[in-house]
């Protein structure tokens, strides 16, 4: 199954529904997912690189390269690929406005 | 004697050998801390998916879902029965003087310890192929992980880069699985392969099915390619530019690529506990030296892929001789050996085969344009580092000041080999004679808050609260 985002469904679709914020909009994905795959079947980055024009979606999907870290609205910032999407989750691509 | 309180003995990692090294451990009466990153027991290469997914072993594991099984339900039991206390979700970020610095969920803690066995693993070994900081690139490992774990592919058209066993079983499985390969690239020629061959018959069956593993490619798959560059636009990856062994300009269009040649040890917690390294020449790399047991010296023993890349029956093997040793150490009855020792030095021929057969692609590294960038962490590049060599000389950290290049978030796990492998080519000296990027703690990032707050072991039922301190 090909979703909205880069991702590709092909087993374990029959799974409950989550739903979650991205940037302010709300989306939905299945329970058990990371927060990596929950963003990327919605959308195609997770962040933007800090020293280059290129969007970042993760690399090791290990917990080891830290290619993941993304924003959550209320501050503290998780990995991507080692963290399960919880309900209610509000997630950013971008640091928050008031980031220092 | 029976005053003495039982020794406090630490297992870092929860793959393969680390599940052996707890199991002999309880075996002898005793009671280690097993700290790992993941959820659920089963390292990398036999990763649970979580809660709610329904495939079997065999789905998830194929011909090696007896060995997935049995390791975990023999972790699993023995952590019901609190003869073990498992730190799950668990960073080792520090370690130093008999302690380790524990990042889980709730902050970070102390654990202290007397004997340690470390089993943190290996991950993909990664050269840089100009491009490839773009969206969609990832290890080959990240594909396996994205498949295994979660029942996805990364990208709707796949092109897979690098050399070695795990390119051709990835391709394998996502085909399987129902995802578009349009490319597997192999960087070895075939007569390279070959002559790995020798060695590679000391596991025969195992050398079958990666034959037969090959063959499902069909075409898909080359040999003794040459890796221009990934292109990409603003959204990710486009296409992959490549040259076939005859040389000819082929150009696949993909949204995802996945790269690795072998894999890389994973030594920061060893080079901080103050092993000593070597270079290996054929892994070409720094790996800590032990002993045939695992030993390292000062109660430290290394059991796996972050010591030896031999597999995971490899690390299932040194994982029992490293707490054997252990063991042995702390002046139990052990029993012999010898059996295991034999079957790793038959694992030990096979890997050297493997090593011989899908090489590290060292002049490619060598050869990289300077605008590529070698550490996509901070998009430092190529010509950044030679720059830095004329500069400063060819030494590993002088370079890695001076250009940043492994400073960054990585902290040098994806771009070391290849740096290397710029800086001697630039200093006109060998690999080896380059050094190697010191480990630095933390070893994996932890928010200040973290310290603020009383760690908690997570599934801390079994908390020792004697050596588990905040």
């Amino acid at each position: 199954m090909i979703t909205a985002g880069r991702i590709v469904r092909l087993a374990e679709r029959d799974r409950a529904q989550l739903h979650f914020f991205l940037d302010g909009e709300r989306r939905s994905t299945l329970s058990g997912d990371t927060v990596l795959t929950a963003m990327l079947a919605s959308g195609h980055a997770l962040r933007k690189s800090e020293f280059g024009p290129e969007p970042r979606t993760g690399f090791c999907l290990m917990g080891a390269c830290q290619d993941c870290w993304v924003w959550q609205d209320e501050g503290p910032r998780l990995r991507a690929c080692s963290t399960l999407l919880s309900e209610g989750m509000r997630l950013r691509t971008m640091p928050p406005e008031r980031w220092p | 004697m029976s005053e003495t309180p039982p020794p406090r003995i630490v297992i870092v990692g929860a793959g393969p050998a680390g599940i052996r090294a707890a199991a002999t451990l309880v075996e002898a009466g005793l009671h280690p801390v097993v700290v790992d990153e993941g959820h659920c027991a089963g390292g990398q290469i036999y990763r649970r998916p979580p809660a709610g997914f329904t495939r079997t072993p065999e789905q998830l594991y194929g011909s090696e879902a007896a060995k997935a099984r049995a390791l975990h339900s023999l972790f699993d039991r023995l952590a019901a029965e609190g003869r073990l206390t498992h730190c799950a979700a668990s960073s080792v970020i520090a370690v130093h003087g008999g302690r380790l610095h524990v990042l889980g969920e709730g902050g970070v803690q102390v654990v202290l310890y007397d004997r340690l066995i470390l089993a943190t693993g290996a991950s993909d070994r990664v050269a840089p192929v100009p491009g490839w900081q773009g969206a969609g690139v990832y290890s080959l490992g990240a594909a396996q992980i994205a498949l295994k774990a979660q029942g996805v592919a990364l990208g709707r058209r796949i092109v897979l880069i690098g050399s070695g066993p795990l390119l051709t079983l990835v391709g394998a499985q996502l085909i399987k699985a129902g995802a578009d390969v349009a490319a597997v690239l192999d960087t070895s020629p075939w007569h390279q392969q070959m002559r790995g061959f020798w060695q590679l018959a000391a596991r025969p069956f195992v050398t079958l099915r990666g034959l037969a593993l090959r063959a499902r490619l069909g075409g898909r798959y080359h040999a003794g390619v040459t890796l221009e560059r990934v292109e990409a636009d603003g959204k990710g990856v486009t296409a992959m530019r490549w040259r076939d062994a005859g040389g000819r300009l082929r150009f696949t269009p993909c949204d995802m690529i996945g790269m690795g040649w072998h894999l890389r040890a994973e030594t920061h917690l060893a080079d901080l506990v103050g092993c000593t390294f070597i270079y290996d020449e054929q892994w070409r790399q720094w790996l800590p030296r032990t002993d045939q047991m695992g030993r390292a010296g000062n109660g430290v023993y290394l059991a796996g892929d972050g010591a030896r890349l031999l597999g995971a029956d490899g690390a299932e093997v040194a994982g029992r001789l490293a707490a054997a040793a252990c063991l042995a150490d702390l002046g139990h009855p052990v029993p012999s050996g010898s059996a295991d020792l034999r079957k790793l030095a038959r694992l030990e021929r096979f890997a050297r085969g493997l090593a011989c057969a899908f090489p590290w692609p060292a002049a490619m590294a060598r050869a990289l344009p300077d605008e590529a960038v070698v550490c996509r962490c901070e998009n430092v590049t190529a010509g950044a580092v030679r720059q830095s060599v004329d500069f400063g000389g060819g030494e590993a950290n002088r370079v890695k000041s001076l250009s940043r290049v492994g400073m960054g978030r990585c902290q040098g796990r994806y771009c070391q080999l290849a740096a290397v492998e710029l800086v001697a080519a630039q200093a006109g000296c060998a690999a080896n004679a380059v050094g190697r990027f010191r480990g630095q703690a933390p070893v994996r990032p932890a928010p200040v808050g973290a310290f603020l707050r009383d760690g908690g072991c997570n599934s801390g039922v079994h908390t020792r609260k004697t050596w588990i301190t905040s």
